[in-house]
């Protein structure tokens, strides 16, 4: 019945027509945000550049712990195409053993206590330095863990067998962690390894005395932003290295490629695997520890929210790729600190969470990904 | 025969554990419902405390009306969803006819309306919004009591005590949009602040649950140059928030409610601060001495040290002592009894000498706390 094979030809290019249609509609949406966006900043710039200027601070200081994060959760995906999101509460637990090692043992003092003539500055620089080490061995060694009791199993079960795991894995942290005996519920004021000074700038660089106004119309950071930014630039460009350079490096790639051959080819796989989780978490506690510094305040649920956006931060950047989840991190600080300023608080969340589903829509392989291409 | 004789003997004990059942003393069942998890846990143990100290006080008193007094602990968690599911539990399961809780306003609103309608008395110690008694349509809810001043008094409070004694002119205002109490404190301090001829420079939201952040917020308070930034939230907020406003160099001093009375309260970063409260333990009254040294008799720290009792415990207490005064006065297990005898309590109270006003709200006095060299000092006290 040849009438019949017509019609629905004309029906299915009438659907793609539609279809063809409805893109045009939703690309044009996305043209007019994106302009009334640059419209919003631009203006806003030019009327008060200081209060625009501090709110990309605040965003670079939110955008480079993200990044920390992120790196842990691109590598993993990388390698298992697994999203752990238990990522979020092991940079939860870094924050506390920091916070632990600080308040209970004064591990941040042991350069003084031991040798009392140590001046103060290496005293602080070093016991910091070992409170921060700390913190990323305990959650080397937790990821370690949760890899082999969790993840490995199901390492050839449906994919997502393995994602529900990690979802319970992350509740299963955050509620230990709450009860009385192990981290209780409460919201723990943070006890710093370091005083956090800060800065304003005017005609050079001045110290904001804590309980004094510092003048107005000017810009401040203080040091813990300072630290956060080189570590994680010093993070991303460490793990450049480690992927590009090295023989662990070059495995992690030659598995995340294909895992069978990598394994005919003489590579540990469980090995390499154990390792990425290992890297992702130690960046992950050097990222709570960081955190709990710079916002003062710790309790079990910290991880949740970070670990969200840093996963879309992820997703953004092209999840799998080292540099994509940096750039995505400093997208999201961005996109949260200037809706703060400009549109408002509580649409933060909302802003950051619409990113997510526009890059979904638009581009799901992200800024940097390739569809299947060399990911690490 | 010898089954017989057995048979005989079951049904015997049986019969004798009955009519022993029967005879125990009569128990009166008291649920207290508290915020022992979730965002606010100290407020929870707190209220959970001195809840307890008082029914243990009445027992040892042979209990309320010749009745011993069983108190049934649940967790609510200061949240709507698991509030109600601890109210319907004790109402329906374990047959309460008296609770006394939630911490939080947002638990206690929803909470109140299935007290009512199940008739059981509810006094919440310490939810100071206006919903919590009222019903939408301005009637309030037969049933339902408060032991607390509510959000307009000390948002009114902090207003008064901002324009007269800190002599400010212009005030920031953060609240946390999703949070009831906050938001009733928050409106208060901006109505009464500008009827005093105060100005209001700027009002932001946030979302307190979730925002660690407030870099963006205090950016602006900063370039807005208030003389007093008003901001009524829980201490968890208020340690983040003010912390992050003294590296940005604001000296303005931060003002707040309740919600700040907290052993956890970082008073390093909450230096300079002021809040109304409902209590002060260097008041000399002899009902504060007297809790005092009750509380800390029960309660010890990890080192074995009496625990001072924060505004919580007190308010804990003092809505239980209210509750079994009304039972007593009412000389009977029966809510409509107890209410009437409630609405005519005339009470001496840990926070002040308590009357109940038409919509079951206390009449009573605040006082203003310093947040001064890393303790909170009394500051004055206030009368309605």
């Amino acid at each position: 019945m040849p009438e019949k094979s017509e019609t629905s030809a004309a029906v299915g290019h009438g659907l793609r027509r539609n279809r063809a249609q409805l893109a045009w509609v939703g690309n044009g949406f996305l043209l007019l945000l994106a302009l009334a966006a640059a419209y919003l900043l631009i203006s806003n710039l030019i009327k008060n550049p200081i209060v625009f200027l501090q709110s990309v601070l605040d965003g670079l200081k939110l955008g480079f712990v993200y990044a920390l994060i992120a790196l842990g959760y691109t590598m993993v995906y990388g390698i298992v195409k697994l999203i752990n999101f238990a990522h979020g509460d092991v940079f939860m637990v870094g924050a506390f053993t920091s916070f632990f090692a600080v308040s209970q043992f004064n591990l941040h003092k042991w350069p003084q206590m031991l040798f009392p003539a140590c001046p103060v500055g290496i005293s602080i620089v070093v016991g910091s330095l070992t409170v921060i080490i700390l913190s990323m061995v305990v959650c080397t060694l937790l990821a370690i863990t949760i890899e082999r009791v969790a993840y490995k199993p199901l390492r050839d079960a449906p994919r997502i067998a393995a994602l529900i795991t990690a979802i319970g894995v992350s509740f299963f942290l955050e509620f230990f962690g709450a009860l009385q005996f192990v981290f209780s519920p409460r919201f723990i004021p943070y006890k710093s390894p370091f005083d956090v000074t800060s800065w304003y700038v005017q005609s050079g660089i001045h110290p904001i005395v804590s309980g004094q106004p510092s003048p107005d119309n000017t810009i401040s950071f203080s040091n813990i932003f300072l630290i956060i930014l080189i570590a994680s630039v010093v993070v991303q460009l460490f793990l450049q290295f480690l992927v590009r350079r090295t023989k662990i490096g070059i495995a992690m790639r030659a598995t995340s490629f294909d895992k069978p051959t990598a394994r005919l080819m003489g590579i540990n796989v469980d090995r390499v695997i154990s390792f990425t989780f290992a890297t992702g978490a130690a960046f992950a506690g050097l990222g709570g520890v960081l955190y709990a510094i710079a916002y003062a305040s710790i309790w079990t649920q910290l991880g949740i929210l970070p670990g969200l956006k840093a996963f879309v931060a992820a997703v953004l950047g092209g999840i799998g790729s080292l540099p994509g989840a940096f750039v995505g991190a400093l997208i999201m600080g961005q996109a949260e600190s200037l809706t703060m300023a400009y549109i408002s608080t509580p649409m933060r969340d909302a802003v950051a969470f619409t990113i997510l589903i526009i890059v979904l829509l638009v581009r799901p392989t992200g800024i940097f990904g390739e569809p299947a291409g060399e990911k690490a | 025969m010898k089954r017989l004789v057995s048979l005989t003997a079951i049904v015997l004990v049986l019969m004798v554990a009955v009519i022993g059942c029967q005879q125990a003393p009569k128990e009166l069942k008291i649920a207290v419902l508290a915020p022992l998890s979730g965002p606010v846990p100290t407020f929870g143990v707190s209220t959970r405390d001195g809840a307890l100290l008082a029914i243990d006080e009445w027992n040892a008193k042979n209990g309320v009306l010749n009745m011993k007094i069983v108190p049934i602990v649940e967790d609510s968690q200061c949240t709507p969803d698991p509030a109600v599911n601890a109210a319907n539990k004790v109402i329906n399961q374990d047959k309460v006819h008296y609770i006394i809780g939630e911490v939080c306003s947002k638990a206690s609103i929803p909470m109140s309306e299935i007290a009512n309608a199940a008739k059981v008395i509810q006094i919440s110690p310490t939810s100071t919004n206006t919903a919590v008694t009222v019903d939408k349509n301005g009637a309030t809810k037969a049933y339902i009591f408060r032991a607390c001043f509510i959000d307009p008094f000390q948002g009114k409070v902090g207003a008064t005590f901002a324009t007269n004694n800190l002599k400010a002119k212009k005030a920031f205002v953060l609240f946390d949009q999703s949070n009831d109490y906050v938001k009733g404190l928050a409106e208060a301090f901006e109505q009464t602040f500008t009827q005093l001829g105060g100005t209001i420079v700027g009002k932001e939201s946030y979302n307190g649950a979730t925002d660690t952040d407030y870099s963006a917020i205090l950016a602006k308070v900063k370039s807005a140059k208030p003389d007093v930034v008003y901001m009524p939230d829980y201490y968890n907020v208020i340690n983040l928030a003010s912390k992050q406003a003294k590296e940005k160099g604001i000296n303005a001093p931060f003002m707040g409610g309740d919600g700040w009375d907290s052993s956890d309260l970082d008073v390093k970063a909450a230096d300079g601060g002021y809040y109304t409260n409902h209590y002060d333990a260097s008041d000399p009254r002899p009902e504060v001495q007297n809790f005092l040294k009750a509380y800390g008799d029960k309660y010890k720290d990890n080192a074995g040290k009496a625990i001072v009792p924060d505004a919580l415990a007190a308010l804990a207490y003092d809505a239980t002592n209210l509750l079994l005064s009304g039972i007593k006065n009412a000389g009977a297990d029966n809510t409509d009894k107890v209410k009437a005898a409630l609405e005519g309590i005339s009470f001496a109270a840990v926070s002040g000498k308590i009357t109940f006003d038409a919509q079951h709200n206390p009449i009573k006095g605040a006082v203003i706390i310093h947040v001064k060299d890393g303790k909170k000092v009394f500051d004055s006290f206030v009368s309605p």
